[in-house]
Protein backbone atom coordinates (compact mmCIF):
# COMPACT_ATOMS: atom_id res chain seq x y z
CA UNK A 1 0.00 0.00 0.00
CA UNK A 2 1.42 3.44 -1.57
CA UNK A 3 1.71 6.39 1.40
CA UNK A 4 -1.10 7.96 -0.88
CA UNK A 5 -3.61 5.39 0.01
CA UNK A 6 -3.13 5.07 3.50
CA UNK A 7 -3.35 8.82 3.68
CA UNK A 8 -6.63 8.92 1.82
CA UNK A 9 -7.64 5.87 4.18
CA UNK A 10 -7.60 7.96 7.49
CA UNK A 11 -9.36 11.65 5.41
CA UNK A 12 -12.11 8.98 4.87
CA UNK A 13 -12.77 7.69 8.22
CA UNK A 14 -12.37 11.27 9.89
CA UNK A 15 -16.09 12.71 9.09
CA UNK A 16 -16.24 16.00 8.01
CA UNK A 17 -16.56 18.49 10.69
CA UNK A 18 -19.96 19.82 10.01
CA UNK A 19 -21.10 16.04 9.68
CA UNK A 20 -20.13 15.79 12.90
CA UNK A 21 -22.04 18.32 14.41
CA UNK A 22 -24.98 17.32 12.82
CA UNK A 23 -25.13 13.70 13.91
CA UNK A 24 -24.26 14.23 17.40
CA UNK A 25 -27.12 16.66 17.05
CA UNK A 26 -29.73 13.91 15.72
CA UNK A 27 -27.96 11.79 18.72
CA UNK A 28 -28.81 14.06 21.38
CA UNK A 29 -32.29 14.46 20.38
CA UNK A 30 -33.08 10.96 19.36
CA UNK A 31 -31.99 9.68 23.22
CA UNK A 32 -33.92 12.92 24.33
CA UNK A 33 -37.56 11.67 22.34
CA UNK A 34 -37.06 7.79 23.47
CA UNK A 35 -36.11 9.04 27.24
CA UNK A 36 -39.45 11.17 27.16
CA UNK A 37 -40.99 7.92 25.52
CA UNK A 38 -39.95 5.89 28.40
CA UNK A 39 -40.98 7.98 30.81
CA UNK A 40 -44.73 8.46 29.92
CA UNK A 41 -44.60 4.84 30.09
CA UNK A 42 -44.68 4.48 33.10
CA UNK A 43 -46.92 7.54 33.90
CA UNK A 44 -49.92 6.09 33.25
CA UNK A 45 -49.58 2.95 36.55
CA UNK A 46 -47.85 5.91 38.37
CA UNK A 47 -51.06 8.41 38.17
CA UNK A 48 -53.10 5.54 38.66
CA UNK A 49 -51.90 3.97 41.60
CA UNK A 50 -51.42 7.89 43.02
CA UNK A 51 -55.39 8.49 42.10
CA UNK A 52 -56.24 5.08 43.41
CA UNK A 53 -54.62 5.99 46.53
CA UNK A 54 -56.06 9.02 47.23
CA UNK A 55 -59.32 7.95 46.68
CA UNK A 56 -59.39 4.59 47.97
CA UNK A 57 -57.16 4.86 51.02
CA UNK A 58 -60.21 6.34 52.48
CA UNK A 59 -62.70 3.49 52.58
CA UNK A 60 -59.79 0.79 52.91
CA UNK A 61 -59.90 -0.55 56.46
CA UNK A 62 -59.69 -4.21 57.92
CA UNK A 63 -63.77 -3.57 57.94
CA UNK A 64 -63.14 -3.70 54.22
CA UNK A 65 -61.59 -6.97 53.55
CA UNK A 66 -64.42 -8.65 56.99
CA UNK A 67 -67.44 -7.60 56.24
CA UNK A 68 -70.10 -7.98 53.93
CA UNK A 69 -71.60 -5.12 51.84
CA UNK A 70 -74.17 -3.01 53.14
CA UNK A 71 -77.57 -1.66 52.14
CA UNK A 72 -77.68 1.89 50.55
CA UNK A 73 -77.64 4.72 53.38
CA UNK A 74 -75.80 2.41 55.73
CA UNK A 75 -72.42 3.79 56.81
CA UNK A 76 -69.32 1.35 56.49
CA UNK A 77 -69.30 -2.06 54.57
CA UNK A 78 -66.27 -3.80 52.99
CA UNK A 79 -66.07 -6.25 49.86
CA UNK A 80 -65.34 -9.61 51.94
CA UNK A 81 -67.54 -11.56 49.71
CA UNK A 82 -65.85 -9.96 46.29
CA UNK A 83 -62.41 -10.90 47.82
CA UNK A 84 -63.20 -14.50 48.59
CA UNK A 85 -64.87 -14.34 45.55
CA UNK A 86 -61.95 -13.75 43.45
CA UNK A 87 -60.08 -15.54 45.00
CA UNK A 88 -62.50 -19.31 44.19
CA UNK A 89 -63.05 -17.76 40.47
CA UNK A 90 -58.65 -18.00 39.93
CA UNK A 91 -58.84 -21.25 41.59
CA UNK A 92 -61.50 -22.69 39.73
CA UNK A 93 -59.62 -20.62 36.71
CA UNK A 94 -56.31 -22.42 37.33
CA UNK A 95 -57.81 -25.47 37.59
CA UNK A 96 -59.05 -25.11 34.20
CA UNK A 97 -56.16 -23.42 32.03
CA UNK A 98 -53.16 -25.21 33.71
CA UNK A 99 -53.44 -28.74 32.93
CA UNK A 100 -54.43 -27.88 29.55
CA UNK A 101 -52.51 -24.60 29.53
CA UNK A 102 -49.00 -26.93 30.51
CA UNK A 103 -49.90 -29.50 28.71
CA UNK A 104 -50.63 -27.80 25.48
CA UNK A 105 -47.13 -26.08 25.84
CA UNK A 106 -45.37 -29.36 26.68
CA UNK A 107 -46.95 -30.83 23.75
CA UNK A 108 -46.11 -27.89 21.51
CA UNK A 109 -42.18 -28.10 22.35
CA UNK A 110 -41.41 -31.28 22.58
CA UNK A 111 -43.44 -32.11 18.89
CA UNK A 112 -42.39 -28.93 17.37
CA UNK A 113 -41.97 -28.65 13.82
CA UNK A 114 -45.27 -30.84 13.15
CA UNK A 115 -48.25 -29.96 11.46
CA UNK A 116 -50.76 -30.07 14.91
CA UNK A 117 -47.87 -28.06 16.61
CA UNK A 118 -47.84 -25.25 14.36
CA UNK A 119 -51.55 -25.31 13.97
CA UNK A 120 -51.99 -25.67 17.60
CA UNK A 121 -49.02 -22.51 18.12
CA UNK A 122 -51.49 -20.13 15.65
CA UNK A 123 -54.49 -21.04 17.11
CA UNK A 124 -53.29 -20.16 20.94
CA UNK A 125 -52.22 -16.50 19.39
CA UNK A 126 -55.55 -15.99 18.03
CA UNK A 127 -56.98 -17.06 21.36
CA UNK A 128 -55.04 -14.91 23.16
CA UNK A 129 -56.22 -11.84 21.42
CA UNK A 130 -60.07 -12.93 21.68
CA UNK A 131 -61.68 -9.72 23.13
CA UNK A 132 -62.69 -11.07 26.68
CA UNK A 133 -66.65 -10.57 26.03
CA UNK A 134 -66.37 -12.79 23.19
CA UNK A 135 -65.64 -14.90 25.91
CA UNK A 136 -67.82 -14.38 27.88
CA UNK A 137 -71.18 -14.44 25.65
CA UNK A 138 -69.52 -18.01 24.59
CA UNK A 139 -69.28 -19.14 28.26
CA UNK A 140 -72.80 -17.89 28.91
CA UNK A 141 -73.79 -19.60 26.16
CA UNK A 142 -72.56 -23.35 26.80
CA UNK A 143 -72.01 -23.07 30.45
CA UNK A 144 -75.16 -21.07 32.01
CA UNK A 145 -77.91 -21.05 29.32
CA UNK A 146 -78.18 -24.79 29.79
CA UNK A 147 -77.83 -24.75 33.08
CA UNK A 148 -80.35 -21.85 33.49
CA UNK A 149 -78.77 -19.71 36.09
CA UNK A 150 -75.03 -17.94 36.78
CA UNK A 151 -72.67 -19.72 38.65
CA UNK A 152 -69.16 -19.30 39.84
CA UNK A 153 -67.78 -22.32 37.88
CA UNK A 154 -69.03 -20.27 34.40
CA UNK A 155 -67.31 -17.46 35.75
CA UNK A 156 -63.68 -19.30 36.47
CA UNK A 157 -64.25 -21.46 33.45
CA UNK A 158 -64.39 -18.48 31.37
CA UNK A 159 -61.63 -17.08 32.67
CA UNK A 160 -59.47 -20.14 32.61
CA UNK A 161 -60.33 -20.48 29.03
CA UNK A 162 -58.21 -17.03 29.26
CA UNK A 163 -55.66 -18.58 30.93
CA UNK A 164 -54.75 -21.41 28.34
CA UNK A 165 -53.02 -19.25 25.98
CA UNK A 166 -51.20 -17.75 27.77
CA UNK A 167 -50.15 -20.79 30.38
CA UNK A 168 -49.25 -22.48 27.25
CA UNK A 169 -46.99 -20.12 25.42
CA UNK A 170 -45.23 -19.82 28.35
CA UNK A 171 -44.71 -23.36 28.76
CA UNK A 172 -43.60 -23.86 25.65
CA UNK A 173 -41.01 -21.09 25.87
CA UNK A 174 -39.85 -22.63 29.04
CA UNK A 175 -39.52 -25.98 27.70
CA UNK A 176 -37.62 -24.91 24.76
CA UNK A 177 -34.96 -23.68 26.86
CA UNK A 178 -34.03 -27.29 28.68
CA UNK A 179 -30.94 -28.09 26.54
CA UNK A 180 -31.20 -31.63 24.25
CA UNK A 181 -28.88 -33.20 26.31
CA UNK A 182 -30.89 -33.56 29.23
CA UNK A 183 -33.37 -35.49 26.94
CA UNK A 184 -30.82 -37.25 25.19
CA UNK A 185 -29.30 -38.55 28.96
CA UNK A 186 -32.97 -39.67 30.39
CA UNK A 187 -33.35 -41.34 26.76
CA UNK A 188 -30.47 -43.00 27.18
CA UNK A 189 -31.00 -44.09 30.68
CA UNK A 190 -34.01 -45.98 29.50
CA UNK A 191 -36.70 -43.47 30.23
CA UNK A 192 -39.46 -43.75 27.88
CA UNK A 193 -40.56 -40.94 26.27
CA UNK A 194 -43.35 -39.68 28.30
CA UNK A 195 -41.56 -39.88 31.58
CA UNK A 196 -38.52 -37.93 29.89
CA UNK A 197 -41.12 -35.36 29.15
CA UNK A 198 -43.02 -35.27 32.80
CA UNK A 199 -40.03 -36.11 34.70
CA UNK A 200 -36.91 -34.36 33.46
CA UNK A 201 -38.05 -32.08 31.03
CA UNK A 202 -40.54 -30.27 32.73
CA UNK A 203 -39.65 -30.35 36.14
CA UNK A 204 -36.05 -28.46 34.84
CA UNK A 205 -38.85 -26.00 33.52
CA UNK A 206 -40.73 -25.75 36.37
CA UNK A 207 -39.13 -22.53 37.80
CA UNK A 208 -40.35 -20.76 34.48
CA UNK A 209 -43.26 -22.40 33.99
CA UNK A 210 -44.60 -21.12 37.76
CA UNK A 211 -43.24 -17.19 36.64
CA UNK A 212 -45.27 -18.15 33.68
CA UNK A 213 -48.63 -19.16 35.44
CA UNK A 214 -48.47 -16.32 37.97
CA UNK A 215 -48.16 -13.28 35.13
CA UNK A 216 -51.62 -15.47 33.56
CA UNK A 217 -53.45 -15.55 37.12
CA UNK A 218 -52.41 -11.70 37.48
CA UNK A 219 -53.57 -11.19 33.85
CA UNK A 220 -57.51 -12.59 34.36
CA UNK A 221 -57.64 -11.63 38.10
CA UNK A 222 -59.11 -8.05 36.96
CA UNK A 223 -60.98 -9.73 33.91
CA UNK A 224 -64.36 -7.82 33.84
CA UNK A 225 -66.79 -8.89 30.76
CA UNK A 226 -66.25 -12.67 31.27
CA UNK A 227 -67.53 -12.33 34.50
CA UNK A 228 -70.66 -10.16 33.97
CA UNK A 229 -72.82 -12.94 32.17
CA UNK A 230 -71.19 -15.77 34.04
CA UNK A 231 -70.58 -15.38 37.64
CA UNK A 232 -73.12 -12.62 37.73
CA UNK A 233 -71.99 -11.24 40.93
CA UNK A 234 -73.87 -11.54 44.51
CA UNK A 235 -74.64 -9.16 47.17
CA UNK A 236 -74.54 -11.87 49.64
CA UNK A 237 -71.84 -14.23 50.81
CA UNK A 238 -71.99 -17.43 48.92
CA UNK A 239 -69.38 -19.71 48.16
CA UNK A 240 -71.34 -22.55 46.31
CA UNK A 241 -70.05 -23.08 42.98
CA UNK A 242 -72.90 -23.56 41.26
CA UNK A 243 -74.35 -20.10 42.36
CA UNK A 244 -73.72 -16.72 40.93
CA UNK A 245 -70.74 -15.56 43.42
CA UNK A 246 -69.61 -12.14 44.22
CA UNK A 247 -65.76 -10.84 42.23
CA UNK A 248 -63.88 -7.51 42.84
CA UNK A 249 -63.90 -6.49 39.34
CA UNK A 250 -67.78 -7.09 38.99
CA UNK A 251 -68.45 -5.58 42.52
CA UNK A 252 -66.20 -2.06 41.22
CA UNK A 253 -68.38 -2.22 38.06
CA UNK A 254 -71.54 -1.99 39.75
CA UNK A 255 -70.12 0.63 42.69
CA UNK A 256 -68.79 2.58 40.35
CA UNK A 257 -71.96 3.19 38.22
CA UNK A 258 -74.25 3.37 41.33
CA UNK A 259 -75.22 6.89 42.13
CA UNK A 260 -73.98 6.62 46.00
CA UNK A 261 -70.99 8.73 46.60
CA UNK A 262 -70.38 5.78 49.88
CA UNK A 263 -70.33 3.15 46.67
CA UNK A 264 -68.41 5.13 44.39
CA UNK A 265 -65.15 5.33 47.59
CA UNK A 266 -66.01 1.71 48.20
CA UNK A 267 -65.32 0.96 44.19
CA UNK A 268 -62.13 3.18 44.66
CA UNK A 269 -60.64 0.92 47.73
CA UNK A 270 -61.98 -1.97 45.83
CA UNK A 271 -60.26 -1.15 42.50
CA UNK A 272 -57.08 -0.20 45.19
CA UNK A 273 -57.33 -3.97 46.38
CA UNK A 274 -57.42 -5.39 42.53
CA UNK A 275 -54.57 -3.86 41.53
CA UNK A 276 -52.40 -4.59 45.24
CA UNK A 277 -53.32 -8.14 44.55
CA UNK A 278 -52.17 -8.29 40.55
CA UNK A 279 -49.02 -6.65 42.51
CA UNK A 280 -48.61 -9.13 45.12
CA UNK A 281 -48.66 -11.59 42.14
CA UNK A 282 -46.56 -10.55 40.08
CA UNK A 283 -44.08 -9.54 42.73
CA UNK A 284 -44.08 -13.40 43.69
CA UNK A 285 -43.36 -14.51 40.16
CA UNK A 286 -40.55 -11.91 40.18
CA UNK A 287 -39.44 -13.85 43.24
CA UNK A 288 -39.74 -17.16 41.73
CA UNK A 289 -37.96 -16.30 38.53
CA UNK A 290 -34.96 -15.17 40.67
CA UNK A 291 -34.41 -17.97 43.42
CA UNK A 292 -34.67 -20.07 39.95
CA UNK A 293 -31.89 -17.82 38.37
CA UNK A 294 -29.76 -17.56 41.67
CA UNK A 295 -29.82 -20.98 43.10
CA UNK A 296 -28.96 -23.40 39.90
CA UNK A 297 -25.31 -23.13 40.48
CA UNK A 298 -24.25 -22.65 44.16
CA UNK B 1 -42.52 -59.40 22.66
CA UNK B 2 -38.89 -60.80 22.88
CA UNK B 3 -37.55 -59.49 26.42
CA UNK B 4 -34.04 -58.43 26.03
CA UNK B 5 -33.78 -59.18 29.72
CA UNK B 6 -32.97 -63.11 28.66
CA UNK B 7 -30.16 -61.89 26.55
CA UNK B 8 -28.28 -61.83 29.54
CA UNK B 9 -28.55 -65.94 29.85
CA UNK B 10 -27.97 -66.18 26.01
CA UNK B 11 -25.14 -68.16 25.01
CA UNK B 12 -23.29 -65.62 22.53
CA UNK B 13 -23.57 -66.51 19.14
CA UNK B 14 -20.59 -64.82 17.28
CA UNK B 15 -17.02 -64.50 18.17
CA UNK B 16 -14.43 -61.89 18.67
CA UNK B 17 -11.17 -61.41 16.39
CA UNK B 18 -9.45 -63.15 19.88
CA UNK B 19 -12.03 -66.05 20.77
CA UNK B 20 -13.42 -63.40 23.14
CA UNK B 21 -17.50 -63.54 22.95
CA UNK B 22 -18.77 -60.57 21.07
CA UNK B 23 -21.11 -57.66 22.91
CA UNK B 24 -21.92 -55.54 20.08
CA UNK B 25 -21.72 -56.36 16.09
CA UNK B 26 -22.60 -54.45 13.17
CA UNK B 27 -22.83 -55.59 9.98
CA UNK B 28 -23.73 -53.33 6.18
CA UNK B 29 -24.40 -51.05 8.75
CA UNK B 30 -25.38 -47.28 7.01
CA UNK B 31 -26.79 -44.40 9.40
CA UNK B 32 -28.18 -41.22 7.79
CA UNK B 33 -29.04 -37.93 8.49
CA UNK B 34 -31.86 -37.22 6.15
CA UNK B 35 -29.58 -36.94 3.20
CA UNK B 36 -26.53 -37.26 4.23
CA UNK B 37 -24.78 -40.48 5.00
CA UNK B 38 -22.62 -40.40 8.29
CA UNK B 39 -21.52 -44.07 8.67
CA UNK B 40 -21.03 -46.12 5.62
CA UNK B 41 -21.39 -50.13 5.63
CA UNK B 42 -19.94 -50.35 8.75
CA UNK B 43 -18.70 -54.05 9.49
CA UNK B 44 -17.61 -54.16 13.04
CA UNK B 45 -17.07 -56.93 15.92
CA UNK B 46 -17.16 -55.45 19.54
CA UNK B 47 -15.66 -58.37 21.85
CA UNK B 48 -17.11 -58.82 25.47
CA UNK B 49 -15.18 -57.72 28.39
CA UNK B 50 -13.01 -55.36 26.22
CA UNK B 51 -12.47 -51.77 25.92
CA UNK B 52 -12.85 -50.75 22.41
CA UNK B 53 -12.18 -47.88 21.24
CA UNK B 54 -13.12 -45.55 18.48
CA UNK B 55 -10.86 -42.71 16.66
CA UNK B 56 -10.95 -40.35 13.74
CA UNK B 57 -10.95 -36.96 12.63
CA UNK B 58 -14.01 -34.94 13.41
CA UNK B 59 -17.25 -35.64 11.55
CA UNK B 60 -16.04 -38.96 10.29
CA UNK B 61 -19.21 -40.53 12.17
CA UNK B 62 -17.80 -42.63 14.72
CA UNK B 63 -20.39 -40.95 17.02
CA UNK B 64 -23.16 -41.87 15.30
CA UNK B 65 -21.96 -45.34 14.67
CA UNK B 66 -22.15 -45.39 18.75
CA UNK B 67 -25.05 -43.97 18.73
CA UNK B 68 -26.58 -46.70 16.61
CA UNK B 69 -25.35 -49.01 19.08
CA UNK B 70 -28.05 -47.85 21.58
CA UNK B 71 -30.83 -46.43 19.25
CA UNK B 72 -29.97 -43.13 20.35
CA UNK B 73 -29.28 -42.07 16.13
CA UNK B 74 -33.11 -42.72 15.55
CA UNK B 75 -33.94 -40.16 17.94
CA UNK B 76 -32.92 -37.12 15.72
CA UNK B 77 -35.86 -36.44 13.19
CA UNK B 78 -34.94 -37.41 9.38
CA UNK B 79 -32.02 -39.87 11.36
CA UNK B 80 -32.84 -43.40 9.94
CA UNK B 81 -29.60 -46.67 9.49
CA UNK B 82 -30.20 -49.75 6.95
CA UNK B 83 -28.30 -52.68 7.93
CA UNK B 84 -27.88 -54.83 11.25
CA UNK B 85 -26.73 -54.28 14.49
CA UNK B 86 -26.45 -57.42 17.21
CA UNK B 87 -26.59 -56.93 20.89
CA UNK B 88 -26.01 -61.20 21.75
CA UNK B 89 -26.74 -62.12 18.91
CA UNK B 90 -30.01 -60.46 18.73
CA UNK B 91 -30.63 -57.94 16.24
CA UNK B 92 -31.48 -54.82 17.73
CA UNK B 93 -33.95 -53.14 15.06
CA UNK B 94 -35.99 -55.50 15.03
CA UNK B 95 -39.87 -55.46 15.08
CA UNK B 96 -39.81 -56.93 18.37
CA UNK B 97 -37.64 -54.74 19.95
CA UNK B 98 -38.35 -51.66 22.54
CA UNK B 99 -35.71 -49.57 21.99
CA UNK B 100 -36.34 -48.49 25.93
CA UNK B 101 -35.40 -52.01 26.73
CA UNK B 102 -31.95 -52.17 24.82
CA UNK B 103 -31.26 -49.01 26.27
CA UNK B 104 -31.48 -50.11 29.93
CA UNK B 105 -28.28 -53.03 28.66
CA UNK B 106 -26.71 -50.13 26.54
CA UNK B 107 -26.13 -47.48 28.85
CA UNK B 108 -24.35 -44.35 27.22
CA UNK B 109 -22.70 -41.26 28.40
CA UNK B 110 -22.22 -37.96 26.70
CA UNK B 111 -19.47 -35.57 26.07
CA UNK B 112 -20.48 -33.26 28.41
CA UNK B 113 -21.94 -33.83 31.52
CA UNK B 114 -25.47 -33.71 31.72
CA UNK B 115 -26.52 -34.11 35.46
CA UNK B 116 -30.41 -33.69 36.00
CA UNK B 117 -30.46 -30.36 37.29
CA UNK B 118 -33.77 -30.68 39.48
CA UNK B 119 -32.27 -34.03 41.58
CA UNK B 120 -29.97 -34.65 44.38
CA UNK B 121 -26.53 -35.91 43.27
CA UNK B 122 -28.48 -39.49 44.98
CA UNK B 123 -31.28 -38.73 42.88
CA UNK B 124 -29.44 -38.23 39.80
CA UNK B 125 -27.72 -41.35 40.65
CA UNK B 126 -30.95 -43.46 41.06
CA UNK B 127 -32.77 -42.55 38.60
CA UNK B 128 -31.99 -44.88 35.65
CA UNK B 129 -32.78 -47.43 38.30
CA UNK B 130 -35.67 -46.23 39.71
CA UNK B 131 -37.26 -46.28 36.20
CA UNK B 132 -35.89 -49.77 35.44
CA UNK B 133 -37.10 -51.08 38.31
CA UNK B 134 -40.48 -49.45 37.79
CA UNK B 135 -40.16 -48.26 40.82
CA UNK B 136 -40.09 -51.22 42.73
CA UNK B 137 -36.69 -50.77 45.33
CA UNK B 138 -37.48 -49.84 48.66
CA UNK B 139 -35.23 -46.96 49.97
CA UNK B 140 -32.37 -49.40 51.63
CA UNK B 141 -32.12 -51.02 48.18
CA UNK B 142 -31.43 -47.77 46.42
CA UNK B 143 -29.31 -46.48 48.73
CA UNK B 144 -26.83 -49.43 48.21
CA UNK B 145 -26.84 -48.94 44.44
CA UNK B 146 -26.15 -45.77 44.70
CA UNK B 147 -23.19 -46.27 46.66
CA UNK B 148 -21.77 -49.05 44.60
CA UNK B 149 -22.31 -47.13 41.81
CA UNK B 150 -20.24 -43.78 43.14
CA UNK B 151 -18.15 -46.00 44.29
CA UNK B 152 -17.41 -48.23 41.11
CA UNK B 153 -17.34 -44.12 39.77
CA UNK B 154 -14.55 -43.23 42.38
CA UNK B 155 -16.82 -40.60 43.01
CA UNK B 156 -17.95 -41.82 46.53
CA UNK B 157 -15.63 -40.60 48.31
CA UNK B 158 -15.88 -36.99 47.58
CA UNK B 159 -19.66 -36.85 47.56
CA UNK B 160 -20.70 -38.99 50.09
CA UNK B 161 -21.24 -36.24 52.85
CA UNK B 162 -23.70 -34.27 50.26
CA UNK B 163 -25.65 -36.76 48.81
CA UNK B 164 -28.57 -34.29 48.76
CA UNK B 165 -26.87 -31.80 47.48
CA UNK B 166 -27.92 -30.03 43.99
CA UNK B 167 -26.19 -31.93 41.60
CA UNK B 168 -25.08 -29.23 39.62
CA UNK B 169 -22.80 -28.11 42.52
CA UNK B 170 -20.42 -30.04 41.98
CA UNK B 171 -17.34 -29.79 39.13
CA UNK B 172 -17.55 -30.12 35.57
CA UNK B 173 -15.49 -33.87 36.24
CA UNK B 174 -17.48 -34.84 39.59
CA UNK B 175 -20.80 -34.06 37.41
CA UNK B 176 -19.09 -36.47 34.52
CA UNK B 177 -18.40 -39.03 36.79
CA UNK B 178 -21.72 -38.53 38.14
CA UNK B 179 -22.86 -39.50 34.83
CA UNK B 180 -20.88 -42.72 34.60
CA UNK B 181 -22.21 -43.75 38.36
CA UNK B 182 -26.02 -43.21 36.74
CA UNK B 183 -25.37 -45.37 33.82
CA UNK B 184 -23.33 -47.77 36.10
CA UNK B 185 -26.32 -48.13 38.94
CA UNK B 186 -28.62 -49.95 36.03
CA UNK B 187 -25.60 -52.54 35.72
CA UNK B 188 -25.52 -52.47 31.51
CA UNK B 189 -24.05 -55.11 29.79
CA UNK B 190 -22.04 -52.61 27.43
CA UNK B 191 -21.52 -48.84 28.10
CA UNK B 192 -21.26 -46.18 25.35
CA UNK B 193 -19.15 -43.36 25.62
CA UNK B 194 -18.81 -40.97 23.67
CA UNK B 195 -16.26 -38.37 23.89
CA UNK B 196 -16.53 -38.56 28.31
CA UNK B 197 -13.46 -36.33 28.61
CA UNK B 198 -13.81 -33.43 25.86
CA UNK B 199 -14.69 -31.32 28.71
CA UNK B 200 -13.06 -31.97 31.40
CA UNK B 201 -9.25 -31.01 32.54
CA UNK B 202 -6.47 -33.08 32.50
CA UNK B 203 -6.87 -34.25 36.10
CA UNK B 204 -10.90 -35.22 35.40
CA UNK B 205 -9.77 -36.86 32.41
CA UNK B 206 -6.99 -38.78 34.31
CA UNK B 207 -9.48 -40.54 36.85
CA UNK B 208 -12.59 -41.01 34.38
CA UNK B 209 -9.45 -43.15 32.39
CA UNK B 210 -8.49 -45.40 35.07
CA UNK B 211 -12.44 -45.63 35.56
CA UNK B 212 -12.80 -46.81 32.05
CA UNK B 213 -9.66 -49.29 32.31
CA UNK B 214 -11.17 -50.62 35.66
CA UNK B 215 -14.74 -50.86 33.89
CA UNK B 216 -13.72 -53.41 31.45
CA UNK B 217 -13.62 -56.36 34.14
CA UNK B 218 -17.58 -55.91 35.12
CA UNK B 219 -18.54 -54.73 31.29
CA UNK B 220 -18.33 -53.86 27.87
CA UNK B 221 -17.31 -50.30 26.98
CA UNK B 222 -17.07 -48.66 23.76
CA UNK B 223 -15.58 -45.12 23.80
CA UNK B 224 -15.37 -42.67 21.18
CA UNK B 225 -12.16 -40.34 21.49
CA UNK B 226 -10.46 -37.54 19.88
CA UNK B 227 -7.57 -38.17 22.19
CA UNK B 228 -5.32 -40.89 20.21
CA UNK B 229 -3.15 -41.28 23.51
CA UNK B 230 -6.01 -41.69 25.66
CA UNK B 231 -7.18 -44.44 23.26
CA UNK B 232 -3.56 -46.15 23.54
CA UNK B 233 -4.13 -45.85 27.31
CA UNK B 234 -7.36 -46.95 28.08
CA UNK B 235 -8.15 -49.63 25.06
CA UNK B 236 -7.81 -53.25 24.61
CA UNK B 237 -9.35 -52.40 20.57
CA UNK B 238 -9.14 -49.25 18.52
CA UNK B 239 -11.11 -48.67 15.40
CA UNK B 240 -10.30 -46.31 13.06
CA UNK B 241 -12.83 -44.14 10.71
CA UNK B 242 -12.81 -41.98 7.99
CA UNK B 243 -15.71 -40.22 6.51
CA UNK B 244 -17.74 -42.46 7.50
CA UNK B 245 -15.85 -45.84 6.85
CA UNK B 246 -14.47 -48.19 9.04
CA UNK B 247 -10.81 -47.97 7.77
CA UNK B 248 -8.92 -50.31 9.97
CA UNK B 249 -9.74 -52.27 13.38
CA UNK B 250 -6.62 -53.82 15.49
CA UNK B 251 -5.71 -54.58 19.18
CA UNK B 252 -4.73 -51.47 20.37
CA UNK B 253 -1.07 -52.47 20.50
CA UNK B 254 -0.86 -53.48 16.91
CA UNK B 255 -2.77 -50.36 15.57
CA UNK B 256 -0.52 -48.23 17.42
CA UNK B 257 3.05 -49.48 16.23
CA UNK B 258 2.06 -51.24 13.02
CA UNK B 259 -0.89 -50.09 11.08
CA UNK B 260 -1.85 -52.11 8.12
CA UNK B 261 -3.70 -48.90 6.61
CA UNK B 262 -1.65 -46.05 4.76
CA UNK B 263 -4.36 -43.98 6.02
CA UNK B 264 -3.97 -45.07 9.31
CA UNK B 265 -0.75 -44.64 9.87
CA UNK B 266 -0.97 -41.34 8.44
CA UNK B 267 -3.87 -40.14 11.05
CA UNK B 268 -1.90 -41.78 13.94
CA UNK B 269 1.35 -40.12 13.20
CA UNK B 270 -0.51 -36.93 13.37
CA UNK B 271 -0.51 -35.38 9.40
CA UNK B 272 -4.11 -35.09 9.59
CA UNK B 273 -6.81 -34.45 11.24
Amino acid sequence: MSAGAAGRDRAEIRPRASGLARRRGVSVVMVTLTCIAAAIAVVPLLVILGYLLKQGAGALSLDFFTSMPKPVGEEGGGMANAIVGTLMLLGIASMVGLPVGIGAGLYLAERRGTRLANLVRFLADVLNGLPSIVMGIFAWQFLVRPFGHFSALAGGAAIGAMMIPLVTRTTEEMVRTVPQSLREAALALGYPRWRTSLQIVLRTALGGIVTGVLVAVARVAGETAPLLFTAFGNSFWSTNLGQPIAALPLQIFTYAISPYDDWHELAWAGALVLIALVLVISLVARVVTRARHGGGHD
Amino acid sequence: MTELVSLRETEPVTAGARGAPCAMRAVGLNAYFGATQAVRDVALDVPANEVTAIIGPSGCGKSTLLRTFNRMHETVPTARITGQVFFHGQDIYGDDVNPITLRRYVGMVFQRPTPFPTMSIRDNVAAGLRVQSGDKLDRRQVDEIVERALREAALWDEVKDRLKASATGISGGQQQRLCIARALATAPHVLLLDEPTASLDPLSSQKVEELVYELRKTMTVVIVTHNMQQAARVSDRTVFMLSGQLVETAPTRVMFTAPTDPRTEAYITGRFG
